[in-house]
C-alpha cells in the first residue's frame, strides 16, 4: 500500500471530497430544523428550508411595502458600492505610496514608519471618531474600510517593490532609465499582480468593517439588514443574507483571481 | 555608433575600504580602446567590489576611476552595460520587449514606449540582433520559459542594443551548464567585435579569462599579516596582455 501523502484523488473524487463538508453541514441542518419544528412550530432559530425560499422571494422579488423597494437587491448595491469605492481608493493609495515607499529611499524614511503605525491603530477604535467628524453618511463606511484596508496594502505593496533584485533596477540604469521611466516601466507593471494578491488578502477585513460600520450607521446595506431584523430573530433572513454575502464574498476572490491568472500571466511562471 | 569611438579606461592609486577592513589597495590600470579585460582572482579579493565601482554602485575611497579623462559617474548609466549572473531580465515583458526596453527608454522620456513609425524602427534594430543571439524564434515568451543560456543571451543582446562604451560581465556563464558556454563565448566574440566596445569579464574560470581576454587581470593580496587578515587589501597583482581574438569571430 502506497503511504497516504501520495495517494492522490482523480478530478471527479476531488469534486465529490469537496462537495462533502458543504452537504453534511446542510443536511445537519435540516435534520435538527425538521426536530426543533416538529417539538415547537413556532420556533425561530432553525426555521425550515421553505421558509427561508419564501423570505428570499419576498426580499429578492417582491416590493416592500413600505418602500416599495427590492430590499435584497437595494441592500446588495449599497454594500458593494460602499465596497468597491473602498476597495478602488485603497488601492490606489497602496500603489501610489507604496511605489513611493518602496523606489525612494528619501520617502520611505519619511513615511513607511508613519504608514507602519497607521495600520497599527484598529480602525473600529475611531468609527466614533469618524461618526463624529464626517458625519453617519456614506463617506464614514467608505472611509472605515478604507482606513483598515489601504496601510496593509500600501506596506505589502512597498514590501513587494523593495523585494524587487536590484539586479533589475541596476540594469534599468544601465538602459538608461531614469527614476520615472524605472517605477512606469520596471516596478509599477510588476506590481499589479501583487495588487490582486494583497486585495485577495483583505476582502475578509474590509467586508468585515463594511459591516461593522453598517450595522451601526445605516439606512440600507447588508450589514444593515442583518443587524435590523436580529431584533425579530429573523433567522429566516440572517442566514440567506450571510450565505449572500458568503456567495459574494468568493465571487469576488475568484475573478480577481481570474484576472490575476489572465492579465499577469507571466507572474504564473515564477 | 558610441562604440566606434575611443574608450579610455584609467585608475588611478584606487583604494576601497570598509570600516575595519581594505578591500583593494592602491590599484592602477590602464586599459585601451576595444580591449577585453578578463578579471580573476579568489573569492573576497576584491574583484566584484572592482566591478561595482566600475558599475556606479560603490564609490571609491580614495583615488580616480576615470572614462576618457572623466571622473565615472557615482550612479550606473547607459554608457556602462551590465550582464549580471542572474536576475538581470524583466519577468513581466517577453523576449523582444526585454530588448526594445533600452531604446524606448533612451526615445521616450516621459512614457517609456514607441509607437508607430518609431517602434518599427526599433524593430528594425532589434530584430537582428535578437537573430544574432539565436532568439528570433522566442520572442513573444517570457523570460521565465527560457532557458539559462537564452536567459543569459537576452541580457547580453539587452545592453549590447544601448551600445555601451563599456559592456560589464559579472561571471555571466558562472550559472549555465559547462555545454553550452563555448557557444556563448562565441556570441559574446562576435558582439564585442561588431560592437567594437570595451569588454570587463569577471570569471571564476581561469581557462575561459585565457581563451577570451586581450588583458588578463589577477586580483590578489600582495601582503598578508596572518594576524589581522583584513588590515590589507587586494590589488592587481598580474597585469597580462593575451592575444586576445580580435576580428576572430
Amino acid at each position: 500500500m502506497r503511504r497516504l501523502i501520495n495517494q492522490k484523488p482523480g478530478r471527479g473524487g476531488a469534486l465529490m471530497l469537496s462537495m462533502l463538508p458543504f452537504l453534511l453541514v446542510l443536511s445537519a441542518y435540516l435534520y435538527y430544523s425538521h426536530a426543533r419544528l416538529a417539538e415547537n412550530p413556532g420556533d425561530k432559530l432553525l426555521p425550515a428550508a421553505s421558509t427561508i425560499a419564501a423570505t428570499v422571494h419576498r426580499y429578492a422579488f417582491e416590493e416592500d411595502e413600505r418602500s416599495g423597494e427590492y430590499l435584497w437587491w437595494t441592500d446588495t448595491g449599497a454594500s458593494l458600492r460602499r465596497l468597491g469605492i473602498a476597495l478602488v481608493i485603497s488601492s490606489l493609495a497602496g500603489l501610489g505610496l507604496g511605489l513611493a515607499i518602496g523606489v525612494l529611499p528619501y520617502l520611505r524614511a519619511a513615511i513607511a514608519p508613519f504608514v507602519a503605525a497607521l495600520s497599527l491603530i484598529p480602525p473600529l477604535a475611531i468609527l466614533p471618531i469618524l461618526f463624529i467628524v464626517v458625519g453617519l453618511g456614506e463617506l464614514a463606511k467608505v472611509t472605515l474600510i478604507v482606513i483598515g484596508v489601504a496601510p496593509v496594502i500600501v506596506r505589502d505593496l512597498a514590501m513587494r517593490a523593495a523585494e524587487l533584485p536590484n539586479e533589475q533596477i541596476i540594469k534599468a540604469q544601465t538602459l538608461g532609465a531614469s527614476t520615472w521611466q524605472l517605477v512606469l516601466r520596471v516596478v509599477l507593471p510588476q506590481l499589479w499582480p501583487r495588487l490582486i494578491d494583497a486585495l485577495r488578502l483583505c476582502l475578509g477585513s474590509a467586508w468585515l468593517f463594511l459591516i461593522a460600520a453598517e450595522a451601526i450607521a445605516s439606512t440600507e446595506g447588508l450589514g444593515y439588514r442583518i443587524f435590523l431584523v436580529r431584533r425579530y430573530l429573523a433567522m429566516d433572513v440572517i442566514l440567506p443574507y450571510v450565505a449572500w454575502i458568503t456567495v459574494l464574498a468568493f465571487a469576488m476572490d475568484w475573478s480577481l483571481k481570474l484576472l490575476r491568472a489572465k492579465a499577469f500571466a507571466w507572474a504564473d511562471s515564477n | 555608433m558610441g562604440g566606434f569611438e575611443l574608450t579610455q579606461v584609467t585608475v588611478k592609486h584606487l583604494w576601497k575600504e570598509y570600516a575595519d577592513q581594505v578591500v583593494l589597495e592602491n590599484v592602477n590600470l590602464h586599459v585601451g580602446d576595444h580591449e577585453f579585460v578578463t578579471i580573476v582572482g579568489a573569492s573576497g579579493c576584491g574583484k566584484t567590489t572592482f566591478l561595482k565601482m566600475l558599475l556606479g554602485i560603490e564609490v571609491p575611497s580614495r583615488g580616480e576611476f576615470l572614462i576618457d579623462g572623466e571622473p565615472l559617474p557615482s550612479e550606473p548609466g547607459p554608457d556602462r552595460g551590465i550582464v549580471f549572473q542572474r536576475y538581470s531580465l524583466f519577468p513581466h515583458l517577453t523576449v523582444l520587449e526585454n530588448l526594445l526596453l533600452g531604446l524606448e527608454l533612451r526615445g521616450a522620456p516621459l512614457t517609456g514606449r514607441l509607437f508607430g513609425a518609431r517602434r518599427r524602427r526599433a524593430m528594425e534594430k532589434a530584430m537582428p540582433l535578437l537573430e544574432s543571439v539565436g532568439l528570433h524564434n522566442s520572442a513573444d515568451k517570457y523570460p521565465t520559459q527560457l532557458s539559462g543560456g537564452m536567459q543569459q543571451r537576452l541580457s547580453i543582446a539587452q545592453s549590447v542594443i544601448c551600445e555601451p562604451k563599456i559592456l560589464l560581465l559579472d561571471e555571466p556563464f558562472g550559472a549555465l551548464d559547462p555545454g553550452i558556454t563555448s557557444d556563448m563565448h562565441t556570441l559574446i566574440l562576435k558582439l564585442w567585435n561588431t560592437h567594437k566596445m570595451t569588454i570587463f569579464m569577471v570569471t571564476h574560470d581561469l581557462k575561459e579569462s585565457f581563451a577570451l581576454g586581450t588583458r588578463l587581470l589577477v586580483f590578489d593580496k600582495a601582503r598578508v599579516d596572518p594576524q589581522a587578515p583584513e588590515a590589507f587589501g587586494a590589488t592587481i597583482t598580474f597585469n597580462i596582455p593575451l592575444k586576445g581574438q580580435r576580428h576572430a569571430a
